[in-house]
């Protein structure tokens, strides 16, 4: 957070979102797609990053708030055969309350505690999954059909398995969470977030109520991984309790950890190095996890504060 | 005149430890108070319990009137009791301005101040002689200027009492000079309660003294009275001005 010129960082950012909208019209359909599903994905990751990057808390249940977000948007065109606007907003609205509920209970604790906790009540979550299986297909999942995902506004209706459609949907979520994330760590309530993540004692006697601001961040962290789970759902028509197992808890802490914690930009460049070398390396063998594993620990060996952050680092001290 | 700060029977024990042991104490508003005593007499754990950081065993702590012995520390400060660490602790991955800007923020938010976030930080850094350092992460500053930046976030906060915990500790004899002139501009506005062991600081700066020792209020008077105490001497400056 050194001094630097707000129309800058908003350059690079806007730039960033024009590159991807660019990108549309240049990929071929299987990366169109791809790029779709990272960018859904990345706002996951931006949540993650915010209670992580900048107030400092390790979750490892942040499943739950993705799954809660893909779970309420999917049950309720599924079952309740809402459109897709009011569905999004349902799976929002569940993951906040959600992570109301979770922070007030999982805040009481800290470091160590904090991830076992916010661990076992994501597998709480989990295992209701499977358990109502009669309303949410358990391990099975239930795909969502292509006639439920389709937005009429006014005349126009805006079908979201077509590809175009799909991607542009993902961008202006992806574009709206950046631009969002990017607002909160400049304000003033950033600033108090970065603070409690350095000195939580310190912070207090500032005459912070750090408890109140950090149960602020869980929620806004909650609502925006249930954004990224609802346009999943809809986006990409299936929901499935995978999403809710520990994988998905893990999966965002490492998309941040290797872009950069605490920096804007980060998740998606995580996200995108992941699903690349995955995709790239399993195309030539079986074993690629091992590659993934052994790009995973070179970058932490020379990047140790991930992609971004190093680069903030060394040559870009102005990167948000 | 009312105290702006009263404690009765404050107390506070470690295990079998007496780390303050009922203590009766009042602070006038405008004064400049220093607390002196030998190591482990219990002078920071006497200003824990009045900022709020650790709680007391029994007795109580009323400031401006109003008992505050369960507000929890943050309510504290937005009451105007600020507290400055003993061991440097500044925000050291953010810069000087950022440091600022939380207390400064914070006065906002409670409308104890009005204006622009920036003007209060520039005038708290100012004030401090830090300005043309604003940019500077804290953690790169000097110990001197870390510890100045310190008191400009105890200033920031528009405080009513601004507790300082050992302040001069590891300054330099020219930095010295200039935090005494600081510490008396800010007793303009504010009442002062400052721990100290350097004995000329406390000497030129205080308006009144009290000794600690074992954890009770051994003597309390004017500098000329505390100097003259056959107790004080015997368990405190003996050593030093015999």
């Amino acid at each position: 957070m050194k001094d630097a010129s707000p129309a800058r960082v908003y350059a690079l950012h806007v730039a960033v979102i024009a590159l991807l909208f660019v990108l549309n019209f240049v990929l071929p359909d299987y990366h169109q797609g791809l790029f779709a599903r990272i960018m859904a994905l990345a706002v996951f990751a931006m949540g993650y990053n915010l209670l992580f990057g900048y107030v400092g808390l390790l979750s490892l249940g942040h499943a739950m708030f993705f799954s809660a977000g893909l779970y309420g948007a999917g049950l309720t065109v599924y079952h309740l055969g809402w459109g897709v606007p009011e569905a999004f907003v349902a799976g929002v609205v569940c993951g906040a309350l959600l992570a109301l509920v979770i922070g007030l209970l999982a805040l009481r604790t800290s470091g160590v505690a904090f991830m076992i906790v916010t661990m076992m009540f994501a597998q709480v979550f989990y295992l209701l999954i499977l358990y109502f299986a009669a309303w949410t297909g358990g391990d099975q999942g239930l795909v969502i059909q292509q006639a439920s995902r389709v937005i009429s506004i006014g005349g126009a209706s805006f079908d979201l398995t077509n590809p175009t459609v799909r991607y542009m949907s993902a961008l202006a979520l992806f574009a709206v969470a950046l631009l969002v994330t990017l607002a909160i760590v400049r304000s003033r309530f950033g600033r108090v977030l970065v603070a409690i993540r350095e000195n939580e004692e310190r912070t207090k006697m500032l005459g912070y109520d750090t408890i109140a601001n950090k149960l602020v961040a869980v929620v806004a962290s909650g609502a925006v991984c249930a954004a990224s789970g609802a346009a999943y759902a809809l986006l990409f028509g299936y929901v499935g309790s995978s999403f809710a197992s520990v994988q998905y808890s893990i999966l965002p802490l490492l998309w941040v950890l290797l872009g950069g914690a605490a920096t804007a930009l980060g998740p998606l460049v995580g996200t995108l190095f992941m699903y690349y070398v995955t995709d790239i390396t399993s195309g030539f063998t079986s074993a690629y996890l091992l590659i993934v594993g052994v790009a995973l620990i070179l970058l932490v060996l020379f990047f140790p504060k991930g992609i971004l952050g190093s680069i903030r680092e060394r040559w870009l001290g102005w990167l948000p | 005149m009312m105290p702006l700060l009263t404690t009765k029977g404050l107390s506070r024990f470690f295990g079998g430890l007496r780390a303050v042991d009922g203590v009766d104490f009042a602070l006038m508003p405008g004064e400049i108070r220093a607390i002196i005593g030998p190591n482990g007499a219990g002078k920071t754990t006497f200003v824990s319990l009045l900022s709020g950081r650790i709680q007391p065993s029994s007795g109580m702590v009323a400031f401006d009137g109003a008992d505050i012995t369960a507000m929890p520390a943050y309510k504290r400060v937005r009451l105007g009791v600020a507290y400055t660490f003993q061991i440097t602790s500044v925000f050291a991955n953010l810069t000087a301005f950022d440091n600022v800007a939380l207390p400064v923020q914070r006065t906002l938010t409670d409308g104890r101040s009005k204006g622009q976030v920036r003007s209060g930080v520039m005038d708290a850094l100012e004030r401090t002689g830090l300005a043309d350092r604003a940019g500077t992460l804290a953690g790169q500053l000097s110990y001197g200027h870390q510890r100045l930046l310190e008191v400009a976030m105890g200033l920031a906060l528009k405080p009513r009492l601004l507790i300082l915990d050992e302040p001069t500790q590891g300054l330099a004899d020219s930095e010295i000079d200039n935090f005494i002139a600081l510490v008396n501009q800010i007793a303009k506005d504010a009442t002062v309660l400052l721990i100290e062991h350097n004995m000329p600081v406390v000497m030129q700066l205080a308006d009144s003294i009290t000794v600690f020792n074992s954890g009770k209020i051994l003597a309390e008077g004017t500098p000329a009275q505390i100097r003259a105490n056959a107790e004080v001497q015997d368990a405190y400056l003996g050593a030093t001005h015999g």
